[in-house]
């Protein structure tokens, strides 16, 4: 799904907002002078979304880390905001290097700044500190 | 003999549900309630379900499935008057509201409480409930499982998967696998249309490239003592296989999001009545099931898309079951039904799967919520003739939710619409 986004060129794209659960079917047209001119949103997140997903698409990434000393092997984080889409990959080969130790609070975090987009992954969940498990 | 031990409100589940509805019940002045969870921890499903986009309509920002459960949790715990018993089983309940529960340290326990509140949640269709031809191998899981094993235990179930069913688990799980590093051959449903949300259609599949097959299933399961691939087939208008259209996928595991069975062994053995087409009990508006004192709320009622609705639906359910048992305290017993007058009943007409609540009070201002029976463009919803609302793009996966006002009362009353204490809900598509 790689969309050129070189001015000059006329585009037209229909998706799906994902901002919410109401999921508008969005349309884009880029005309040739590389004006954006959106479609079919509900709300203006809805619009903001469409056009970011043109320029600079970004999820928000969830996954899981190690964790020593707790009830479960694994503590969920999160990228407290979306992260250039073309980076998850990446992120999820980071991360899969994270090991951390039990206590952890919801919202410590994990991995500061990763691969340098100035966003923390931070902790979902309180995992709290459990003796005698490795 | 064993102990009995007594309570306000007993709270049978300590996921999303219960978790709102002991607040609920606790803001509402009950002085003692008991929270019963099988589990070690609260917090339910969500704890599995890391990903995010919980909460958007509550809490207006998009938290993570055990974040969601945090905005709950600490008050619980910090409140003196909830009593949560972890590792609990209850294994039998009584419309008498006498309860029954196996704890790792006390053993057996005797509970009676003045009210109940079911909060059970739901439990995955498996494969036994689908038929599906071919051997009996290793590598068939329910997503929930699956996501179980990769989000809390650590296990990667496979390397190459096939999703059956297009429910917004499977989905989230086939967009989980790929980012783990296993490769999702496919997603196929039987429907014309997908089961999960448009968002997670999107975000899910389209985001990976992963191939969405519609009017499809699958219709052999191959390998002896390890899935090695699955046979797919094209469906006609009544789901079965067109000969012809066979195509051989090879993986190691086969993911079943097939739908969910709202948990009601427990409900039926306290006599309480179920609906058909939810699965759950037969409730009124505040949540109250046809056994007086039971309540229900969340995925045991009826199976939720969004949890937000979950935490509603447990607080109307948690603060109806305190005053129900703050009235047995002063007038010692309660007769009938929590003092309710006229009940009018709801069903579903045309395009209508479901309604719930199935009943209501006469004049009750009250939120339905509804689904549809399949996807439509446009549509006039309303009841035994009165216009209730109109709603655009609408899905059998997106729950509505109609507000039933005073002035829908005058009309359904003055003009006898409402003749038989029978009421029809229909959505009627429009131009």
């Amino acid at each position: 799904m790689a969309i050129d986004t070189q001015v000059g060129e006329e585009l037209k794209r229909k998706m799906t907002c994902i901002v919410c659960p109401t999921g508008c079917q969005l349309e884009v047209q880029r005309d040739g002078d590389g004006k954006l001119s959106i479609t079919g949103f509900q709300c203006r997140r809805g619009e903001a979304y469409a056009e970011n997903e043109i320029l600079n698409p970004r999820r928000v990434l969830t996954t899981t880390v190690k964790i020593r000393n707790a009830s479960l092997p694994l503590l969920p984080v999160r990228t407290t905001e979306a992260i250039p889409k073309e980076l998850l990959a990446e992120a999820m080969q980071v991360l899969a290097q994270v090991e951390v130790t039990a206590p952890v609070k919801t919202g410590d975090v994990i991995l500061a700044n990763i691969l340098d987009t100035g966003i923390d992954v931070i902790a979902s969940r309180d995992m709290k500190r459990v003796e005698g498990v490795a | 003999m064993l102990n009995t031990h007594y309570t306000d409100v007993a709270i049978i589940g300590g996921g999303p549900a219960g978790l709102a509805a002991a607040l609920a019940a606790r803001r509402a002045g009950a002085e003692h309630v008991t929270v019963l969870e099988r589990n070690h921890e609260l917090g339910g499903i969500l704890q599995q379900c890391i990903h995010n986009g919980f909460g958007l309509h509550r809490f207006k920002e998009e938290l993570t499935g055990p974040e969601y459960a945090y905005r709950f949790i600490p008050q619980v715990e910090a409140d003196p008057k909830i009593h949560v018993y972890l590792n609990t089983m209850v294994l039998s309940l009584s419309p008498e509201k006498e309860m029954t529960a196996v704890h790792p340290v006390h053993g057996l326990i005797n509970l009676k409480a003045k009210s109940v509140i079911l909060a059970m949640g739901c439990r995955e269709r498996t494969r036994g409930a689908l038929s599906i031809p071919g051997t009996r191998p290793a590598g068939v899981y329910t997503a929930g499982t699956a996501q179980r094993f990769v989000n809390m235990d650590g296990f990667m179930p496979g390397k190459r998967v096939v999703i059956l069913g297009s429910g917004d688990i499977g989905l989230i799980m086939a967009r989980r696998f790929t980012m783990e590093g296993a490769k999702v051959e496919a997603v196929v449903e039987i429907m014309p249309y997908p089961a999960g949300l448009a968002r997670n259609i999107a975000q899910c599949l389209e985001d990976f490239d992963i191939p969405l097959y519609l009017n499809s299933t699958v219709t052999k399961i191959h390998g002896k003592d390890r899935v090695e691939g699955v046979t797919i087939s094209q469906v006609d208008d009544n789901w079965c296989p067109i000969p012809g259209t066979e195509r051989y996928i090879p993986c190691d595991t086969l993911l079943l999001s097939v739908g969910l069975i709202p948990e009601n062994e427990l409900s039926q053995e306290a006599e309480v009545p179920l609906d058909p087409r939810t699965g759950g009990p037969i409730v009124d508006e505040s949540r109250e099931t046809l056994v007086s004192g039971i309540f229900a709320c969340g995925n045991v009622l009826h199976v939720h898309d969004l949890v937000d609705y979950v935490s509603e639906e447990a607080e109307i359910a948690g603060e109806a079951a305190a005053r129900y048992a703050l009235k047995q305290t002063a007038d010692g017993v309660v007769n009938g039904k929590n003092g309710m007058g006229g009940q009018f009943t709801i069903k579903p007409g045309d395009g209508i799967r479901y309604v719930l609540p199935q009943r209501v009070t006469q004049g009750a201002e009250v939120d339905l919520y509804m689904r549809v029976t399949q996807p439509m463009d446009a549509i006039t919803l309303s009841l035994s003739g009165v216009t209730l609302a109109r709603k655009r793009q609408v899905r059998p996966s997106e729950m509505l939710k109609i507000k039933l006002k005073a002035q829908h009362w005058d009309s359904l009353l003055e003009d006898g619409k409402a003749q038989g204490r029978e009421l029809c809900l229909a959505a009627e598509p429009r131009l």
